[in-house]
């Protein structure tokens, strides 16, 4: 049995991992803005053999909740052993490309409060002396692209930050897991086309559940979006800034 | 928006798709639609039932959640999108499985309660809506209503085998039942003839809780009607106690195969080698329950085998014996060839929808390439034979039946007509009324 704090946890990858992680009996606790949709997720949980469910409902663009949310995790499990951070949104690209404060909006939730709340866990697992810390970052972090590089960048930070932070606490036997999805069939792209590049939340989340059992340091889901990703950055900039990407 | 096809893969059309993720935006997005509006789960419907041409379909995999389990009893509730697979995953392991289920898993439990499905055991438990206890039902009015057999009873017996007509169901509570173990204690026979299958089935029926047929339906003259016929229990005793994830298929078409793949001869000879490889008149064996039920879902995407063109799946229900004969003389002297026939009795137990199509006797599925006029001349003519006989096509399964085929079907259709819901249509709830998608866009529907 393992004690898993998600945060984000009302997206459709974090439900999915949540799945996984009910069935093997773990116990969680969820954080997410809107306490009814928590409810119904702890429910399913719940029937889904978690050996128990607790949730809080906390809105995670407000930073100084972060120390206090986390503590909270923390007295709830009785310690974490996981801690899945989950939460972001992609935003309207053409918006965002026009409007700074709704830009800079993004790139605080994106990037921003997921490495606040990623300083306190790594306090307090640092503290503790272990656990696994899993971040969704994604393939957009790896070059900004002219689609949605506010949204990328926010991702390439967290990628950066996450990078550092595995050094940090690699001697501390805290593992820090980025975990960059490419395009997954969730509400947050409900508004796109599908194509053959479309992965399932359950897919995604099954290859998040795996890396964190083996304690790998980057892991790419579906895997063949390393492959892509490595074409994009090998691009030569002069190349690429012509390329509608 | 979307490439949401049926699993026939024909027709094509176009229609905007709304995915549903949470059941207290259900009834908001019912609204939202532009033109009329279908549920629409793992899309394993053959032909235009889960299609909405021109109007949206809503996307119920998103409501995926357990509610509640009960493991003495086996009642499970969830959510509507809840597949089949996630069900085994999820029963096994506590001693229970699906009390009534399709060939493949990949349905919805929406998809289920929809087309009323049945199973191998028809024979003994009817159809997969007898295991349904209640259900909840949002209407494009706003109201959202529980219906069971004893509340809302007339909206519970339309909705089940409704085709998604009736409004949009977010949760249901079915029985599960209770099984010694994942193993199923199964037997083949060699069938001759179609008198060979009359005999075995009318033997087999008291004893085992499973029975199909498949028959080689190329086969003509004193072979008539001959394959293989399989029964099966669940085995007692448990074995490996294994715990199957829901995984998904080892194989998977990629690519659309070449249409003579499955031409004529190639199916002559799968039959031939598939009758021949059980050269002894019984085989018994002890197996997991995957390959028992679900043989096609080994390999992801096996609709495509059919090509581009796509294929036809034709199933009826018929009263007699002398009818199912009749059939297989047509089929096999039109030589057109078909992998999949399956033969099978359904037993007299009551379906509870007014528009579920198991009803006792005979039901016979085949599916061809669609080769265009050839094949629908075929199917025709088959239609004819069902309708002299007073048998039933099964919508699910269907793509070209004619509105009269549908009315002559379904003789509960007026008593079921009342309980559509005025937002709610699908290609072939149109196409069986005689609309077109046409008339819908100039706003005569």
């Amino acid at each position: 049995m393992k004690r898993i704090a998600i945060f984000g946890a009302t997206s459709a990858i974090a439900q999915a991992c949540a799945r996984i992680w009910a069935a093997r009996g773990d116990a969680l606790f969820l954080v997410g803005r809107k306490a009814e949709r928590l409810e119904a997720i702890a429910g399913d949980l719940g029937v889904r053999g978690a050996k128990s469910v607790r949730f809080e409902a906390h809105d995670l663009a407000d930073l100084e909740a972060h120390p206090a949310l986390v503590d909270h995790a923390f007295e709830a499990l009785g310690g974490i052993d996981v801690a899945l951070v989950a939460h972001g949104a992609l935003g309207d690209p053409v918006l965002l490309a026009q409007d700074a404060a709704l830009a800079a909006e993004n790139i605080a939730l994106n990037f921003v409060s997921a490495a606040s709340l990623l300083t306190c866990l790594a306090n307090r697992m640092e503290a503790q002396g272990g656990g696994s810390l899993a971040v969704i970052s994604s393939v957009a972090g790896d070059r900004g692209r002219q689609s949605n590089y506010v949204y990328g960048s926010a991702k390439a930070g967290l990628t950066a930050f996450a990078s550092g932070l595995r050094n940090r606490l690699h001697r501390r036997g805290v593992h820090v897991l980025t975990v960059k999805p490419g395009m997954v069939d969730t509400p947050m792209t409900a508004h796109m086309k599908k194509s053959a590049l479309f992965a399932s939340p359950e897919a995604v989340a099954k290859g998040i559940v795996r890396a964190i059992d083996r304690r790998k340091d980057v892991v790419y889901v579906p895997g063949f979006w390393r492959a892509i990703m490595w074409v994009i950055r090998s691009i030569p900039e002069r190349v690429f800034k012509r390329l509608s990407l | 928006m979307g490439g949401y096809s049926s699993w026939g893969r024909y027709p094509r059309v176009k229609q905007r798709a709304v995915p549903l993720h949470w059941r207290d935006e259900a009834e908001l997005r019912a609204l939202a639609g532009e033109g009329p509006v279908l549920p629409r789960g793992l899309g394993r419907s053959y032909g235009d039932s889960c299609l909405n041409e021109g109007g949206t379909l809503l996307l119920t995999r998103g409501l995926a959640r357990f509610l509640s389990f009960d493991p003495d009893t086996g009642v499970l509730r969830c959510e509507a999108g809840v597949s089949l697979a996630e069900i085994l995953a999820f029963a096994i392991p506590r001693g229970f499985f699906l009390p009534v289920t399709p060939g493949t898993k990949f349905v919805t439990v929406g998809g289920a309660i929809a087309n009323d499905v049945h199973g191998k055991n028809h024979h003994a438990d009817g159809t997969f809506g007898r295991f349904v206890r209640r259900f909840e039902l949002v209407r494009s009015d706003g109201s959202r209503r529980v219906c069971s057999p004893s509340e809302n009873a007339d909206l519970f017996q339309a909705t089940i085998g409704g085709l998604g007509l009736t409004g949009l169901v977010t949760w249901a509570e079915i029985e599960l039942r209770r099984v010694p173990g994942p193993f199923i204690v199964q037997e083949s026979l060699r069938m001759r003839g179609i008198d060979d299958f009359f005999r075995v089935n009318e033997a087999s029926e008291r004893d085992w809780l499973y029975t199909v047929a498949w028959v080689d339906c190329l086969a003509r003259g004193r072979r008539l009607g001959r394959g293989l016929y399989y029964r099966g229990n669940h085995a007692p005793g448990t074995g490996r106690a294994r715990t199957p994830a829901v995984k998904m298929p080892r194989l998977r078409l990629p690519f659309d195969l070449p249409d003579f793949v499955l031409g004529e001869k190639s199916v002559r000879l799968f039959n031939a080698l598939y009758y021949r490889r059980q050269l002894r008149a019984l085989r018994r064996s002890t197996v997991f329950y995957e390959p028992f039920f679900y043989p096609l879902d080994a390999v992801g995407d096996w609709n495509r085998a059919y090509g581009k063109r796509g294929f036809l799946q034709w199933q009826c229900v018929v009263p007699d014996a002398d009818t199912v004969v009749r059939l297989l003389e047509t089929i096999a002297r039109d030589r057109q060839g078909s992998f999949l026939v399956v033969l099978k009795t359904f037993g007299d137990l009551p379906s509870p929808g007014l528009l579920s199509f198991p009803r006792p006797g005979f039901t016979l599925a085949l599916d061809f390439p669609h080769r265009g006029e050839r094949t629908l001349r075929l199917l025709q003519r088959l239609d004819d034979l069902v309708a002299d006989a007073g048998g039933a096509l099964y919508p699910a399964k269907d793509a070209r039946m004619s509105p009269e085929m549908f009315a002559l079907s379904f003789p509960r259709l007026p008593a079921f007509r009342p309980h559509v819901d005025p937002a709610f249509s699908s290609s072939f709830w149109r196409r069986v009324q005689g609309e077109t998608a046409a008339a819908l866009r100039s706003g005569a529907a």
